[in-house]
Parts: C-alpha cells; structure tokens; sequence
C-alpha cells in the first residue's frame, strides 16, 4: 500500500513540477532561452507574496491575485530590456545575464531574508487537513494544487491553439522573420511569452511556499532541476508532455525515497543525468510549443 | 520579348506619371565587411511587375530584404510613397503596405495552412483581399486549410506564402525567389496568378533566378551583378544579347536603360 | 575599396605576417619582473595581505579557466566547482595518506584533467542551455557522492593533515607561493595554447563551425582539450584553496560561488582575452574587500556589473581599452602588416581606420551576419 501511495502523492508532486516547467519551456520553445534565474523566480515570488501578506494582512489567497500579475507585468518589462538585449548579442550571452539574474537574485534573498527557511501559512483549515481513500491519506492542499496546475495547464493549452496572440507565440517561435514580415513585432511577442512563464512561476513558487518550505538558494538547489528534468523528461514542443514528466519525475522521487529516504535528491541528479545522456535527441532538435 | 499586356501598357507610361510607389536611392549594403550591394537605385511605379535578376551572389535577394527592412543599410535611402522608411522595422513597413515572400517559403511549419494565413491577416490592412479571397484563388486550399503546413508540397508551400502576404493586403508585393525548388510547371502556374494578383490594384516586385521566367511576366527589368546594376529597361526595349552579357558581365553589356546606371 | 581588391592591386611579397604590432620582448621582461616582485611580496608585506593575494590567486586561476571555456570555446559552464572541489579533495586524501599537500597539488591538476574526460563523455553533445545546466547537475552529483564517504570528512568536512609541522609565517608564505606559481603556470599554459594551433582553432569555431569542420578542424577534440585543461586548471585551484583554508568542506569547496566569481570576473574583465580575467580579479577583489562586512552584496553589485557589461560592453574592461589603444600584452593573434607602414614604436597609437585583420581573440565588436 506504501507504494500505491507514493504514486499518488508523486502524481500529485507532478503537476507543480509541471506547472513549474511550463514557463522554462515556453521561453525555450519561443524565445530560445534558457533561463537559469527561473527557480529563483518561483522563490522570490514566494517571499513577495510572504511580504505582501505580512504588509497587508491580506488572506493568503489574495496574494496569489497580487503578485501573479505583478510577475507576468515584471516578466514583460525583464524580457523587453535586459533578455531581449542579451538575445541580441548571442546565445551566450543570454546564458551569462540569465546565471548573472540567479546569483543576484539568491544573494540579495539572502540578504534582505535570512537563510532560514520560510513558508507561507494557510490560514483555511481545510487546505491543511487531508481526507482518506482507503488506506491513503490525500491532502486537499496538494491535490488542490494538482488541479490548478492541470486547469492553468489546460488553459495555457487552449491560449496558444486557440487565440490571436497564442497563434502569433507559435509562429513567432517557429520563425520569427517570417512573422516580421508578416506585421508581428516579435519583441513584443517575446515580452508576453516572457510575461506568461513569470506569472506561471510565480504561481507555482507561491503554491510550494504553502506546501513545502522556501528558503533564498531553493530557486538553484530544488526548482530549477525540477522544471529542467519534468521538460527533458517529457520533451520540449508539448505541455502535455511537460505534465507527463512532472508525473514521472514525482513518482519516481517518492519511489526513490521508499527506497532509501536520505538518497532521494542524489537519485533525481543521477536519473536526470542518465537521460541527458540517453535522450539527446530531444534536446538537440529544436520544436515550438504546440 | 514583351511583358504582359496590362502591365505593359503601365510601363509605357513610365515617364513622366506622377511618383513612383516605391524607390531606392544609392543603396549600399554590406554583410559584415563584404560590400553586397553598391550604390544601387531604382524606381517602382504602380501597377508595375518590377523584375530583378542577375547571377547568385549578384545581391538581388539582398535588394528585396533591405527593401523590406531585414537589413540596414550603410548608406542611401528606401522611400515608399514619398516617404522615406530607411530607418522603419519590417513589422512597420508591412503595416505601411510593403509585404514580402521570403526566399524558401518560410511558412510556419508547426501552424496549419489557415492558421499560416490567420496570422498574415492580424495586423492586416483594409482591402480587397481576405482569407476566403485567397481559398478562392487557390482552390485546393479550402478543403486542407487544417492541415499542417509544414507537410506541404514545395509549390503548396509556395501559394499558402504569397496568400499570407495578400491577406495583408500590401501595396507592393515583393516576391523573393518564387521558382527555387520548384518544378518548372509549378513555376509558371504560379506566375499565371499574378495579373489576379495586379488586378486587385498590387504592385510586384520579384526577385527571380530564372531570367526567361522573369523576361515573360516583367515590364520592367534590372539585372545586378557583384552588387551594382549592369542593365535596365523593358524587356521590350533589350535584347537577349544583351542581357546575356548584364548577367554574366561580360566585355559589350550594354548601358542602362532610360533611368540612367545604378551606380 | 575592398580588402580583396586592395591586397589584389599589389605585387607578391609586399606584406608581412607578425604575431604582435610593435616589439614585444619588453613584455615578456616586464612579465618577468612582476612574477619576481610578486615571488618576493611574502618577505616585505603582512600576512593579511598575502592572504588576500592567495585568494586573488585563485580567482584568477578559475576565472582565466572558465575565460578559455565561454571565451574561446564558447562552453558556458556553471558546474566549474565540481573540478575546485575535486582538487581540494585530491590534495586531501594524498595529505591523509602521508603526501605533502603542497606535493600533492601538481597530482590533483592532472587528476582532475583526468576527471574532466567521462565528464566530458557526459555533456559534450549538449546545446549551450542544457550543456550549462547539466554541468550543473555533475557537480551538485559530485558533490553528493564524496559527502558518502565519512574517511574523508563525509558531510560536514575534516582539517587537512600535514600543515602542522610550518611555522604560521612559513606556511603564510608557503600557500602564497603555490597560488603564484599554480597561477603563473595557468597563465603560461593559456598562453601557449592560444598562441599555437590551437587558438587558430578555437577562433575559427566561434567565428563559423561549420567551414572550421570542413576545413579539417577537429571540432571535438579541440573542444575536449579546452574543458580538460579548465578542469586541471581549477583542480590546482582547488588544491590551493584547500591549503589556504587549512581544511576541506564539501558545502565550501563545491559552492555554486565559484562559479559566480569566476564568471563575473571573466565577463567584467574581458571575455575572450587572456588579459580580461586579469582585470576582472582586480575589480573583483577591490569589490569583496571593500564590501567585505556586508555579506552577500559583494556578489549582489558583481553579478549586476556583470549583467550590465554584458549587455552593453561585450568585450569588458580590457575591450574597452584593447578597442582605443590597440594594445595587446599577451600576444596570441596575427597581424597582416603592409610594407609601406612606418615601424611602430613601444609606445601604442590610436587607432586609425580598420587596419586591423586576422587576429586570434575576441570576437570583432561589430555585428556580423551571423551572431
């Protein structure tokens, strides 16, 4: 029965790893970026909505309502100037700016907080209590998040199929000169991209400041790796894919830490490892987000 | 050796009609340290099938992208309408009425044939064309609009292209390359469209490999060579001699036509 | 006029080749002297200071090192402290075995050369973003891994034995000593590869790898060479570190910091010149000392100069200077020189026009077709 559990609660690990994913997998797809400060975006967007609530004593789910935009807003302006700058020279360079973003934003998390951890306090009972299937215990916090994510998943899904600016994003990213002649201003379709990946990073470090603890090097240690491995894992060009490998990759750490608990991270490097060097093919070909 | 005869009554008029819709001025374009094109002009007038030709590497598909704003130019001037837009963005110019086809079609492979042409409608301008204009034109469309474009025929391709571009409604066409990788018939099926295309009040100019493709549909022709212009006129007014030696550059090309040497 | 119709326009054997543009034979005495001065530093300053040099010997090591991966090699790696770390603990378990860690520090280098090849096998044919993330994950791997062994210090790390028998000043000037010479030897080592073959190489996969392939380039093996001689390179760091903090732990020695230092010492200094990395340990140094009781913000106002030279000063600060004075100390590219060209004197002159062509180093500043 253990191990049915572990499933569940990996499957429901999944959808935050998912949700966390989808944003480095968007600027990817489009923008060919890979964003080494995005881990640390969820963080800081965790500690934001700490001290949102702590100014405004707000309840805890209405800093979701404020600091969500206010990231897809910061995602926006971040991608007009400074990424858009670093695209501009090479690929490199975007590398370096991007790691130069993590180191800042860990060190001055670092400064203003302590390096103790931190998490969001849920004020509804409800969502800290948990109700029984059988033998298995499921928290309504963790599935609630697994719906969300699903639900901003499906809606994500159905932007970029079905709208204006959805369509623009794909063909933007799968030619973006092609799109300029055709009357697109891809920086600005760059900037919304940018703007979706930070408002859905920030929904997810928000939901894994209420579930798990935050603390300032979380962002390099823990998410980035996740979101990494759930895209590599599922193959960049799909969200459904993405959502697939947050799955995987959760089951397959609850699996691990039944195995041997103190091994659990050491087992998620090594297995990312192996398919980084099994499955080079999705990482060498290029394809857009469908 | 005379173009089609709509567009040939338009050049006759060429003196003298009033301002030319498009016009280049002393263009030079350098890629990196090699001078591409050298001081180049030329002039555009409504209604006309503008044709530029000339060898690889002569700088004709240079011409178009800086034309359409893909490429700065180290000096001179592109001026549409009157107005110069040397210093506009492709997305600008486009929304100003100047729409290109891109050499190798350049469709977006993942969208599917509606969806290439939804996306050259969302900034488009008023006009005569619409997407169901073009499902009308290119009949086959209709029934594959849902198709994904990138499983296309190279000549399908090349339609769903130029459809993307009319549904923006330009005012000037520019047509990069049409016949690459294409069987020849495809080709001049292709070019069987363009008087539905200038029926609609379009002005073409193309950039064209193939010089007897480009001799039969032009009124005007302008052969390039290493990035300066060796010859210009109607493709009435000049012999296959002589654009033989335009295009290969060889000792006995003949001057420019009426508008003078590019350079 | 184009180049090719100037050089056209004149008859055979009316120009030359030269590797620098004025005599450079004074360079390499200034060279000599300053590694003399620095040698002798340990009898006339404190040991404050010379503590501070080592640390700064160190930095310059790693940041000449990731300057040859991202600079020349165009490998972006931000895994570099799996290589620190492994050289501290080379050194460490040579020292637990009766070798003196300063002996030991010459075998940690090629260890880690050694290292650095199934690593390599690891990563070598991912793209830039996932080359740089999985380089990442190798090192938080190895990290993981030495952690689970408790005769080396397990989690929490141990002293390094055999430092006990010098007398504080001895082993002061002993670790100043060793971070010189693994630096000097860092340098040098640079150098003559960037000057060779290899550095013609190197500049023509970053300018176009493709016609470099064609042409005979062994893309691969170029690339493998480069990361194997970082991985010594910061291995001899490590070793160095380990010595300078008396004791080994893995949270220190595998820090992601190293990175970040490096990094923004190479990137503000001068990506793609040997001269960049130089610089940017000076400022860096200046930084960390000056900011020295405020924590974190030392690395906070590094990595925001680091971004902003980035974006807008591409070549850094000696960019800065290398584009006025045309000056170059270390000399790795050529000159093609026409003969009507007056003899340079020692003194540089400012720049006229582009006369400039051929030049193993950084990539030209202005945009080209494809970047």
């Amino acid at each position: 029965m253990a191990w049915v559990n572990a499933v569940i609660q990996g499957v429901l690990a999944g959808g935050l790893y998912a949700l966390f994913a989808c944003g480095l997998s968007l600027m990817f797809g489009v923008m060919k970026v890979v964003n080494l400060a995005h881990g640390d975006l969820a963080v800081l967007a965790g500690y934001f909505a700490i001290g949102v609530i702590a100014v405004t004593h707000v309840p805890v789910l209405w800093s979701f309502v404020i600091v969500v935009p206010l990231m897809a807003v910061l995602g926006y302006l971040v991608q007009r100037t400074i990424l858009q700058g670093a695209l501009d020279r090479s690929v490199l360079t975007t590398l370096m700016v991007t790691f130069g973003l993590s180191v800042v934003i860990e060190n001055g998390l670092l400064q203003f907080e302590t390096a103790n951890t931190r998490g969001i306090g849920t004020d509804l009972a409800l969502l800290t209590d948990s109700f029984s299937v059988g033998s298995i215990q499921i928290g309504y916090l963790p599935l609630l998040i697994f719906v969300v994510a699903v639900v901003v998943l499906l809606g994500l899904q159905y932007f970029l199929s079905g709208s204006r600016y959805g369509r623009l994003i794909r063909a933007v990213a799968d030619d973006k000169e092609a799109a300029q002649l055709a009357g697109a201003d891809y920086r600005h379709v760059f900037g919304i991209a940018a703007a979706i990946a930070f408002g859905t990073v920030a929904l997810a470090g928000i939901a894994y400041g209420m579930s798990s603890q935050l603390d300032p090097t979380a962002g390099t240690d823990t998410i980035l790796l996740f979101a990494f491995a759930a895209v590599v894992i599922g193959g960049l060009g799909s969200l459904w894919g993405t959502l697939l490998g947050g799955v995987v990759l959760g089951v397959a750490q609850q699996i691990g830490a039944q195995i041997n608990i103190s091994d659990e991270v050491l087992a998620g490097y090594i297995v990312f490892l192996a398919i980084l060097v099994l499955r080079p093919q999705g990482l060498i070909s290029r394809r857009a987000p469908s | 050796m005379s173009g089609p005869q709509g567009a040939g009554e338009a050049a006759g008029e060429r003196q003298g009609t009033g301002a030319p819709l498009l016009e280049v001025r002393d263009l030079v374009v350098h890629h990196g340290q090699l001078r591409a094109l050298d001081a180049i002009s030329l002039r555009v007038f409504p209604g006309e099938v503008y044709a530029i030709i000339g060898a690889n590497g002569a700088g004709k598909s240079t011409l178009l992208r800086t034309i359409a704003g893909l490429h700065r130019p180290t000096a001179g001037s592109v001026l549409f309408d009157g107005t110069d837009v040397t210093g506009l963005r492709p997305e600008r110019r486009a929304g100003r009425g100047i729409v290109m086809v891109p050499e190798g079609r350049r469709l977006f492979e993942s969208l599917s044939v509606e969806e290439n042409l939804q996306v050259g409608a969302t900034f488009a301008r008023q006009g005569p064309w619409t997407i169901e204009r073009v499902y009308e034109m290119f009949g086959w469309m209709r029934e594959r609009r849902k198709q994904l474009s990138g499983q296309l025929s190279g000549g399908e391709q090349q339609t769903v292209a130029i459809g993307r571009a009319l549904v923006a409604n330009p005012r000037v066409l520019l047509l990069d390359e049409l016949s690459l990788g294409l069987a020849p018939v495809v080709v001049q099926r292709i070019y069987g469209m363009l008087p539905q295309i200038l029926a609609t009040g379009l002005t073409v100019l193309l950039v064209e490999q193939d010089v007897s493709q480009a001799l039969r549909v032009a009124s005007h022709i302008h052969c390039l060579l290493e990035g300066r212009t060796t010859l210009e006129g109607r493709p009435a007014d000049v012999t296959a001699g002589q654009v033989e030696a335009a295009y290969f550059g060889l000792a006995g090309a003949a001057p420019a036509g009426p508008h003078g040497e590019g350079s | 006029m184009s180049l090719a119709t100037q050089t056209a326009a004149r008859p055979a054997g009316r120009f030359r080749v030269t590797r620098s543009q004025r005599n450079v034979a004074w360079t390499g005495v200034v060279a000599l002297i300053v590694v003399v001065v620095f040698t002798i530093l340990p009898y006339v300053v404190y040991s404050s200071t010379t503590a501070i040099l080592v640390q700064a010997f160190i930095v310059l090591t790693l940041a000449s090192m990731w300057n040859l991966l991202a600079g020349y090699a165009g490998l972006v790696s931000v895994g570099q402290q799996a290589f620190v770390g492994l050289g501290a603990y080379f050194v460490l378990i040579l020292a637990i075995h009766g070798t003196s860690p300063f002996a030991a520090l010459p075998v940690a280098a090629v260890g880690c050369g050694v290292a650095a090849l199934p690593l390599w096998w690891l990563v070598s044919r991912l793209r830039s973003g996932y080359f740089a993330i999985a380089t990442w994950v190798l090192a938080a791997t190895v990290m993981l891994i030495i952690e689970k062994f408790s005769s080396i210090g397990g989690g929490t790390g141990m002293p390094l034995p055999g430092l006990a028998g010098f007398s504080p000043a001895l082993l002061t000037a002993y670790t100043y000593w060793a971070g010189l010479a693994v630096t000097v030897v860092a340098l040098v080592v640079i150098y003559l590869l960037l000057r060779g073959r290899l550095g013609l190489v190197l500049t023509a996969i970053r300018d176009d790898e493709v016609a470099a392939r064609s042409s005979g380039a062994r893309v691969g093996l170029v690339r493998m060479l480069v990361f194997v001689v970082a991985g010594a390179g910061c291995g001899a760091a490590g070793g160095v570190l380990a010595i300078s903090q008396l004791q080994v732990q893995p949270g220190a020695v595998f820090s992601i910091q190293w990175t970040a230092e490096m990094a923004f010492a190479t990137i503000i200094g001068g990506l793609g010149t040997i001269e960049g990395p130089i610089i940017g340990t000076v400022v860096f140094m200046v930084l960390q000392q000056t900011l020295a009781s405020y924590n974190a913000w030392y690395l906070i106002i590094l990595g925001l100069v680091a971004i902003v030279v980035a974006l807008f000063a591409r070549r850094g600060l000696w960019g800065l200077v290398d584009t006025h004075l045309n000056v170059r100390l270390f000399p790795v590219g050529y000159w093609l020189r026409l003969d009507e060209e007056q003899p340079r004197g020692l003194l540089p002159r400012p720049r006229r026009g582009r006369d400039r062509v051929a030049t193993t180093g950084p990539p030209p500043a202005t945009p080209g077709a494809g970047d």
